[in-house]
């Protein structure tokens, strides 16, 4: 299912490079390709930017999400293990009674009423029109509430000062950051690094795309299967689903 | 006593008409590596940099507006030296204008003063 998803994607991608618009068959939708916005327009809430792993096929051990991230978002610059920044961990679950054991990628949920923000006490954290939940660091000041708010433990506060960041991803001590979905590729049509990784190692257990668009692969894949929210019980309508749990 | 005192005050004055000859107060090592146009005005530039750059980062972060006229990335392309890399440094283009002005903008505890793109992110 996802593997021909992902065909599709590239078949429209390279349709799109290539030839153009003239090409294309009648019947596939251009959506993913419209999805990449021009860059003077301004993200709007008809998208919703969303997250499906399938717990089924990530692979425990395997940490090429992790590492991907670390590489896009400049994270491994300090190496001190117990205070640098995570935006995204592997977790691995056994079932005591059963043994069934899985592992899974945890990262911010971009939840649609995101408990950061709620806690903010200066604005910094605040979710964009298309879901995605960011943090400016011209206006954090460091106090940390949104770390506790946190229910899914997805931010981390950056403790060093740092000279080696991406130049799309800027980013220094004393402010609270968490996973950005990548943010900068997404706005320019791309897929966040993480999944981007999974796919590349052949897993395939991540998949990016936009909840609103009922053509898009995940939200095709949301439909057919069950879904799984983190702590659903909360409320907090989460961009982040996983299957399999 | 007077006229020492006197003597004392016409040399501090003239000590100080010295200094600001030309040449010997420092000034802004301005270098413009790569001619051609600017995004604005010059006046404009030195001016309103700030005010441009602090709207079209408002723009990126909240609405995902990612045009390049204002953006810092972009500045630093142009301006970056080519001999250090960087707009900071003693001589970078940044940095000598605000140490003369004596000013410290906190843009590069979070944002990278040299050019170069590290990812693509193309659409796979
Ligand atoms: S998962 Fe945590 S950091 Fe992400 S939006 Fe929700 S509350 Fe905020
Ligand atoms: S650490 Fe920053 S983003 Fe988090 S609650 Fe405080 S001001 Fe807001």
């Amino acid at each position: 299912m996802s593997e021909n998803n992902i065909d599709r994607r590239k078949f429209l991608a390279a349709a799109a490079a290539g030839a153009g618009f003239v090409a294309i068959a009648p019947g596939i939708r251009l959506v993913e390709i419209a999805a990449a916005k021009p860059d003077n327009e301004p993200v709007t809430s008809k998208v919703r930017w969303g997250m499906l792993i399938d717990t089924t096929r990530c692979q425990s051990g395997c940490t090429e999400c992790v590492s991907a991230c670390g590489k896009e978002n400049g994270l491994s610059e300090v190496k001190k293990p117990r205070t640098d920044a995570q935006w995204i961990r592997k977790i691995d679950l056994k079932e005591l009674k059963t043994g069934r054991a899985l592992s899974l990628p945890m990262m911010c949920q971009h939840c649609a009423n995101p408990p950061c923000v709620d806690v903010c006490p200066t604005g910094a954290s605040f979710k964009r029109a298309d879901g995605i939940v960011l943090v400016d660091r011209h206006i954090c000041i460091g106090c940390r509430y949104c770390m506790m708010a946190c229910p899914y433990k997805a931010r981390s506060f950056v403790h060093e000062p740092h000279t080696d960041q991406n130049p799309e991803v800027p980013r220094g001590q004393g402010c609270v950051e968490g996973c950005t979905l990548c943010v900068h590729r997404v706005d320019r049509g791309g897929t966040p690094a993480c999944v981007e990784a999974c796919a590349a190692a052949g897993h395939n257990a991540m998949l990016f795309g936009d909840l609103n668009d009922p053509g898009s692969a995940i939200a095709k894949r949301v439909r057919e299967v069950k879904t799984t929210q983190v702590r659903a019980d909360l409320k907090l309508d989460l961009g982040v689903r996983y299957e399999g749990i | 006593m007077r006229a020492i005192a006197l003597a004392v005050l016409w040399g501090l004055t003239f000590a100080a008409a010295h200094a600001a000859e030309p040449g010997r107060t420092p000034l802004p090592a301005i270098a413009i590596e790569k001619p051609g146009q600017c995004v604005e005005a010059k006046d404009v530039m030195r001016r309103d940099h700030m005010k441009l750059l602090k709207h079209q980062r408002d723009k990126t972060l909240h609405e995902g507006i990612r045009t390049k006229k204002h953006s810092l990335n972009e500045c630093i392309a142009c301006h970056a030296s080519q001999k250090t890399g960087t707009v900071l440094g003693k001589d970078g283009f940044c940095q000598s204008c605000h140490d003369y002005a004596a000013v410290k903008p906190d843009c590069w505890d979070c944002h990278q003063p040299k050019p170069g793109q590290k990812t693509a992110g193309a659409r796979p």
